[in-house]
């Protein structure tokens, strides 16, 4: 559970609305059911009252929206980041893509985010109600008589279960306590994969990437991804298809998808979390992430403002490519 | 059945200022590399995008190589050192995408090295055609 | 009504795969269910619905449909078209057999679309009743009844055996092939399953769904709606709701050139991408908004005025479960319809 209560944050709101420090709040919507919460420029106090909320599924990083927001609306718009979302704030910093001026970010401690899947494969279908307890969701379906008790630790979305940092990088005000950059295991599946064989990695990937259905969801809730016109989407640059017409079609895509981003990505989670056909794309982006690191140097993309992405630096001494896989640990 | 013994293709992105008339000079002196390479010029190393590596590789490449400047000689300044970070990166992940690492290769080669480029030339089409056809970045449309 | 007990139902899968393909909703493994070619060892899913619709089977995402080689200045055109053979899709579930009559109405209409034609004419659909809805199902509101599906043949399932009617005559062709797997039975078990699933569907959240105010003759109503703007804020303009459609329509028709010739194909389009409808002069929705209340008006207004008030969704859910910021049909008829407090 969430140790700031949607209260503090209405409150929070409601204030910087009200003294019209902000035009407009960027926050979470309540949906039909206790799960389903939609993104949403809030304008209006009375509606922030009626309909804001702040839960477990409040999984989406809003930073991405600013570069559209920021120039839609006049004034400051207040948006809500948790510390995984600040570190895409600051990327998009980096690279200029909106003015800070415009935002007034208000920092939430987050406890990890749930995932809907993992909440139906304990409590079943047919979810009527969610109760946030102390300890544990408690889930009321349509077939049992009694709620269901979900552990939030079951409930954990997998990106959350590999969070890298509760430290919020950037903000103008923080609610709750300042979290730390934290060790996490986010490079174990990475590092499994690569003791595979050859022949199990590329079966591995021929059986995940052939569920894509090139919804492109990956790339549009991706905080990296913010292009103008992507290559996919441009019919003059002969690699636009909306379709995975074939496994090569696939590949291709999911591989300049992780490349573009490379070295930006700051391991958001969001492609993961959004792909309608549960493909694990943040493997992509971490092999990357974790190249870097090995080859380069750490580098976490998003830890401050300004710092040069390692794909458009270099050294002298850096790795030739027919050393990549000589190393040792290979 | 006897197999008919497979022909590579390879796709050779050659820099302008180097590689490329260091393979005009292994002509010149009148040195063999297979005639299963392909060369495309581009301005610099830099140019090849990710992008042109795994298209060549769609229509029916079975290696792809790029030759550059050697680090320090750059024409552009530094254009191939970005080259060197970007296929690290990139022969990385294809490798984790379970792709033949042998199949992908930078060599640096300036327009003095007639001998290294035809060494490498040979060396590289040794190489792939001992993997055979390229199955794993294939687009069969492509092979009809 | 035929009754077939559940230890017999992988030998009558298996007689019928003798003499043709039968697709099932089986397990991947991950919690999630999809279509695939039955063969030994195949467990038919128990869950409610696969991940993606049945609409693949007649409207496969990608479709070759012809084929051009050149040489010097002469085309030669390609024809590619081969006659399908007879398939089963077992276990499609009432709201997909609906939508399978919503693409008809577009596709079979004239000029009918012998691609599709071809695929519909071949496939036989054995549809299967709903025991345990989900909350993001609301078939009822359209009109469909779960406990009784359309198709070739209607089956259900109980805990010790599945019953079999069939609805046409390729049902009956179908159903005399696995005759002696199965002994003719009453409606009892049948009724007492329907009464049951009766009594969750009433109970389900989104039940009453009002349609009353969408329809054909309303596109000035909506279309100025000062209301798309804010529900589509946030949209992200990826395709997944219309992918995971099972009445999503659009396709778009692109050329292939594979170095030695081309390949004409088409491939499903979304109305959330910026492509969508490109033509000469440009695009003529050039916000999310307007991409955004296409997808939404099609289903609700267009589709109806041009089909006798058929609504162009069949309720089957799978955009509210999908959709990475939670926004889907439900969320706007209720924002738009004006019965929020439902």
């Amino acid at each position: 559970m969430q140790k700031i209560n949607r209260e503090v944050l209405l409150e929070k709101a409601v204030a910087l609305l009200e003294s019209n420090t902000v035009s407009c709040v960027l926050g979470w919507r309540a949906g039909e059911f206790d799960y389903d919460v939609t993104p949403f420029v809030f304008t209006d106090a009375a509606d922030l009252k009626a309909n804001f909320v702040w839960n477990d599924f409040c999984g989406a990083n809003f930073s991405k929206y600013l570069v559209a927001k920021t120039r839609k609306h006049e004034g400051k718009i207040l948006v809500f980041l948790k510390p995984c979302d600040t570190y895409s704030f600051n990327q998009l910093l980096t690279e200029h893509r909106f003015d800070r001026e415009r935002v007034y970010v208000v920092g939430v401690p987050c406890e990890g985010m749930a995932d809907i899947n993992r909440v139906k494969s304990i409590a079943g279908d047919g979810i009527s109600k969610i109760e946030f307890e102390a300890d544990a969701m408690a889930v009321s379906t349509l077939y049992e008589d009694a709620p269901i008790r979900v552990s939030y630790a079951d409930a954990l979305s997998e990106r959350c279960k590999n969070c890298k940092s509760k430290k919020h990088v950037a903000y103008d005000e923080l609610l709750g306590d300042a979290g730390d950059v934290i060790d996490s295991n986010r490079f174990d599946e990475v590092e499994a994969l690569e003791k595979m064989t050859p022949d199990e990695r590329f079966a591995f990937w021929q059986k995940e990437l052939s569920r894509c259905i090139r919804c492109n969801a990956c790339r549009d809730a991706c905080p990296a991804c913010t292009c103008e016109k992507c290559v996919f989407d441009n019919p003059a640059s002969s690699l636009e298809n909306k379709a995975p017409a074939n496994s090569f079609e696939e590949k291709m895509f999911h591989i300049i998808r992780a490349f573009h981003v490379a070295g930006r990505c700051t391991d958001c989670g969001e492609c993961s979390r959004v792909c309608p056909q549960n493909i694990p794309l943040h493997l992509l982006n971490r092999k990357f992430i974790k190249d870097i690191n090995e080859f380069y140097g750490e580098y976490q993309a998003g830890a401050e403002v300004g710092s040069r992405a390692p794909l458009i630096d270099y050294t002298l001494g850096d790795l030739e490519p027919g050393e990549v896989f000589d190393r040792g640990d290979r | 059945m006897q197999m008919k013994e497979h022909k590579p293709l390879i796709v050779a992105f050659c820099c302008n200022w180097c590689s490329y008339a260091g393979a005009d000079l292994a002509g010149n002196n009148r040195l063999n590399y297979p005639a299963d390479v392909k060369i495309i010029r581009v301005p610099c190393s830099c140019r090849v995008n990710p992008m042109f590596v795994l298209r060549a590789f769609q229509r029916g490449a079975d290696g792809v190589i790029l030759c550059g400047c050697h680090p320090g000689d750059c024409h552009y300044t530094s254009g191939n050192y970005y080259t060197r970070r970007r296929m690290a990166l990139l022969f990385s992940m294809l490798d984790y995408l379970g792709i033949e690492r042998e199949r992908t290769r930078v060599e640096w080669v300036s327009a003095a090295e007639g001998a290294k480029f035809a060494a490498t030339m040979n060396d590289f089409v040794e190489t792939v055609t001992a993997l055979g056809e390229n199955k794993r970045l294939e687009d069969l449309r492509c092979k009809k | 009504m035929l009754k077939c007990s559940l230890q017999n139902v992988n030998a009558a899968f298996a007689r019928i795969a003798e003499s043709m393909k039968l697709y099932l909703p089986v397990d991947r493994g991950d919690g999630k269910t999809r279509f695939d070619v039955w063969s030994e060892g195949k467990e038919w899913s128990t869950a409610l619905n696969t991940e993606r619709s049945a609409k693949d089977f007649f409207f496969p995402q990608t479709e070759n449909l012809m084929e051009f080689k050149t040489e010097g200045k002469k085309i030669e055109v390609i024809d590619i078209r081969e006659e399908n053979e007879v398939f089963v899709i077992f276990g499609v579930r009432a709201c997909d057999v609906r939508s399978f009559d919503i693409l008809d109405r577009v596709f079979l209409s004239d000029p009918v679309d012998s691609f599709y034609k071809n695929r519909r004419d071949h496939g036989i659909i054995v549809s299967v009743a709903c025991g345990k809805p989900a909350e993001t199902c609301f078939c009822s509101v359209f009109g469909i009844d779960a406990t009784s599906p359309a198709g070739d043949v209607t089956a259900w399932r109980t805990d010790d055996a599945v019953y079999f009617t069939a609805n046409t005559e390729k049902g009956s062709a179908l159903l005399a092939l696995i005759g002696d797997l199965c002994e003719e039975c009453g409606t009892e078990a049948v009724d007492a399953q329907r009464a049951k699933t009766q009594k969750i569907l009433e109970k389900l959240p989104l039940k009453d769904l009002d349609t009353k105010n969408f329809g054909g003759g309303k596109t000035k109503e909506f279309f100025n709606n000062p209301l798309w703007e804010s529900l589509s804020s946030t949209c992200l303009g990826c395709g997944t709701c219309t992918f995971v459609c099972p009445t999503c329509q659009c396709y778009d028709i692109k050329d292939f050139n594979t170095g030695n010739g081309v390949i004409r194909f088409r491939c499903w389009d979304s109305c959330m991408y910026s492509e969508f409808t490109k033509m000469a002069h440009g695009n003529n929705r050039l916000t999310q908004t307007e991409r955004f209340r296409q997808r939404f008006m099609h289903k609700l207004v267009y589709y109806p005025e041009n089909n006798e008030g058929i609504f162009g969704c069949v309720g089957c859910g799978r955009c509210l479960s999908k959709c990475p910021i939670s926004m889907n049909i439900v969320k706007v008829m209720k924002a738009m319809g004006g019965n929020e407090n439902d």
